[in-house]
């Protein structure tokens, strides 16, 4: 089989040749994706940390929904955005459906449960060390989550990539919500799709060599700058 | 520090208004992936978008869910290939007019071993019951587009049916035309392909052409504005303008003119009102 | 904060704080079994006993940290749910936030609702009072047991407690770092905070104690003044217990 090789000689020539073309589509993955964390950090972060250090009845089942929502398949969150944003859907006048932002409100809804569930992990291993700390010097609840997942950030970053990782890597809601239109909704996992049915199986998989390359480049940086902070602040 | 607290609102506002940015003028179109797969649009839509300063936003589904996108109001356009149905989405109020606009035709696909022994033939109908005599391997699209409805009704041309005749030779695959193909490259079984979709593909491994030509595989495409009654949203007048054009002898000759490797994918045929 | 304290506000100040018949029950075992005695302004409490004795988890039931089985904890001015403590604690290992020793500092100032501009000033002089004024910029966690412990008490002198619980704060520490330690809880003494400490240290103990209570298998056996309970214990528990012929 040399079409590995082919893929791979494809992908070093998209990365070298720098086409607008593909340069447009990474940057729209990337902004899709990355707005996508955003978005769900700011209802996940919040919402793991608050469930970590609440007691309330129902907690626990709360807590396995949560964990078992990681588990969301793409194209039933896909559909039920694209039912959410039609035309004829509750949210049609909106006039979103096939825009950037019903694939940035798809991917959200998919990586927030990621980002709610693994931060409630990581605040609630933290919470056992801090919690007679804090209380003692009388902060509330909602504070003690906010202040820990400040003082977890270095783990919550792993988490953030996990969600941005699966972000990037979906294909099936994108697909529904976008439309992969040319030019306008096209991200790298769909054109992947899109050579794929072309039967251009080199172009395809040196298109995902470059979507590898990007996630893996953005990993890099993230661990580094993770790794020297965490040597700095212990 | 490295992550300031008071930078992360910053980077969140800028992040989330990047992708939100206006858009213009544009129509959407609800079409068939094979038209989209062969580089049609790609050569026909920047023609058009230069002379009337809109943008054309194309949705590649299968037929049957490009009407249905349509149905929902979520398209301005349906541009596709199954008369029956376009002619039913019509009668549903659904949309104003079909427009023929073109045509091309339907090719069957097989592996050069042939196993039913129907290469060079010319009758379709033979061939399909030929297929199914021997019960050589048959990929289905099995998605209701276009080209699934085509192949249906050759089987019902051909006498047989498909519901008492399926078995383990028959595999519906429920994919798009390109995807369907390499799953009929790997199986080297037969397929039904539009020849556009057939002649954009690269993945053919032992697959070539073996039976063209009959009229039974006309496959002809049309235009459809849909209804503005029904859906308040649709753009009437941007959409109906891509009508006029693809109907008119200026965009006519641009559909005639596209081609891959030399050889023209489509006729032009908006002028026969039969069609 | 679930502290279960009940009681009328007289004057402005927490103590005296008087505990009656408190028990603490984890399970089956009485943990803290019927516990009576009151906290007055002034002498340096030290609470010893044998290992299981109980100390900590008084300790916690005082701070408001536990909530007592049966009992009740009264303090002569509660405070008011969810407003800045007047009581504080140091624990055996310090907790600190993931920031510099500053902003530890601050973090604490600002949970106690001390206004934005008054704080950095409070914190540095609270950070030059135990000495670490130098490593304010430091990453908190990065400092050692010692000096992470002063930073422990710093963020405390600048919240100016009435009441200063402390559980074992050297019992981690090298001779150094603990004379540094009782240093600034004599300073902090002179201040005018209220001192209540549990230590295993019996030197410690003499060293830093006005009065002693010895409490044995979750009871108070005896209340005594320091100088008196090291020469002449009243019970035979603390006899045994400073002859040492009680687990540690």
């Amino acid at each position: 089989m040399n079409s590995v090789g082919a893929a791979a000689a494809q992908a070093l020539q998209l990365i070298v040749g720098a086409d607008p073309k593909l340069v447009a589509i990474v940057l729209l993955s990337l902004k899709v994706s990355l707005s996508a964390v955003v978005i769900a950090c700011m209802v996940g972060l919040p919402l793991g940390a608050t469930i970590a250090v609440g007691r309330f009845s129902g907690r626990n089942p709360v807590i396995v929904l949560l964990n078992a929502l990681m588990g969301l398949p793409p194209v039933v969150v896909g559909l039920a955005v694209y039912l959410l944003l039609s035309r004829a859907g509750p949210l049609g006048g909106m006039g979103l459906l096939f825009t950037p932002t019903a694939m940035v409100i798809a991917q959200a809804i998919l990586i927030t449960p990621i980002i709610a569930a693994l931060s409630r992990q990581v605040v609630e291993d933290a919470w056992v060390e801090y919690r007679e700390q804090l209380r003692s010097l009388g902060e509330t609840k909602f504070g003690a989550a906010m202040t820990l997942l400040w003082d977890v950030r270095y783990s919550l970053v792993t988490i953030v990539l996990a969600g941005f990782g699966r972000a990037a890597a979906e294909v099936g809601a994108v697909m529904i919500v976008g439309g992969n239109i040319d030019g306008v909704t096209r991200v790298m996992t769909t054109a992947i799709a899109l050579e794929t049915s072309k039967g251009d199986l080199p172009l395809a998989l040196g298109l995902g060599l470059v979507l590898l390359a990007i996630v893996l480049a953005l990993n890099a940086t993230a661990y580094v700058v993770k790794e020297t902070a965490q040597r700095r602040y212990g | 520090m490295v992550i300031s607290r008071r930078s992360i609102g910053g980077w969140v506002l800028a992040l989330v208004t990047l992708p939100l940015c206006a858009q213009g003028r544009f129509i959407t179109v609800a079409s068939t992936t094979s038209t989209e797969q062969w580089g049609l649009f790609a050569y026909l839509l920047p023609i058009y978008e230069q002379e009337a300063r809109v943008k054309v936003r194309v949705v590649a589904l299968g037929t049957g869910q490009a009407l249905d996108v349509a149905r929902r109001g979520d398209a301005d356009v349906v541009f596709v290939h199954a008369r029956s149905a376009e002619e039913k989405f019509v009668a549903e109020g659904q949309g104003v007019k079909r427009y023929p606009v073109m045509y091309n035709d339907f090719v069957l696909i097989g592996p050069k071993s042939d196993p039913a022994t129907i290469a060079g033939s010319k009758d379709i109908v033979a061939a399909m019951k030929k297929i199914e005599a021997t019960h050589s391997p048959f990929v289905s699209r099995g998605d209701r587009s276009g080209t699934h409805m085509a192949e249906l009704e050759l089987w019902r041309a051909s006498g047989i049916d498909l519901d008492k005749a399926r078995g383990a030779w028959y595999r519906d695959t429920g994919q798009g035309m390109g995807p369907a193909l390499n799953t009929a490259a790997s199986m080297n079984a037969y397929i039904l392909t539009d020849r556009g979709t057939w002649l954009a593909f690269k993945n053919r491994v032992d697959l070539k052409i073996l039976v063209e030509g009959d009229k039974r595989l006309f496959n002809q495409y049309g235009v459809i504005l849909v209804n503005p009654e029904k859906h308040p949203s649709v753009k009437k007048e941007l959409g109906q303008q891509f009508i006029d054009w693809l109907v008119s002898p200026a965009g006519q000759k641009a559909i005639a003119s596209y081609k891959v490797d030399a050889e023209q994918l489509f006729y032009p045929n908006a002028s026969d009102s039969n069609a | 904060m679930d502290d279960g304290r009940i009681g009328f506000r007289i004057g402005s100040s927490l103590l005296p704080l008087r505990l009656e018949n408190v028990v603490f029950a984890a399970g089956e075992r009485r943990i803290i079994d019927g516990v009576s005695f009151d906290v007055h302004a002034g002498l340096r409490c030290m609470i010893v006993g044998p290992n299981g004795a109980g100390k900590s988890v008084l300790l916690r039931l005082c701070h408001g940290l536990l909530r007592p089985t049966a009992g009740t904890i009264r303090w002569n001015a509660p405070e008011s749910p969810g407003g800045p403590r007047h009581q504080a604690m140091v624990f055996q290992r310090p907790v600190m936030l993931r920031r510099s020793a500053l902003a530890n500092v601050i973090y604490a100032l600002k949970v106690a609702k001390v206004l934005p501009e008054q704080r950095k000033q409070r914190a540095l002089e609270a950070l030059h009072k135990v000495g670490l004024q130098a490593l304010a910029a430091s990453p908190a966690r990065v400092l050692s047991g010692g000096e992470q412990q002063r930073l422990a008490l710093a963020r405390i002198w600048a919240l100016k407690p009435e009441v200063l619980f402390l559980d074992e704060p050297t019992a981690n520490l090298d001779p150094g770092a603990t004379h540094e330690i009782e240093k600034v809880i004599d300073a902090m003494h002179a201040g005018g905070t209220k001192i209540v400490m549990v230590t295993h240290n019996l030197g410690q103990a003499r060293r830093l104690g006005d009065e002693i209570l010895f409490l044995h298998r979750g009871r108070l056996i005896e209340r005594t003044p320091a100088a008196r309970f090291f020469r002449h214990p009243q019970s035979a528990e603390a006899a045994r217990f400073l002859e040492g012929e009680l687990p540690w």
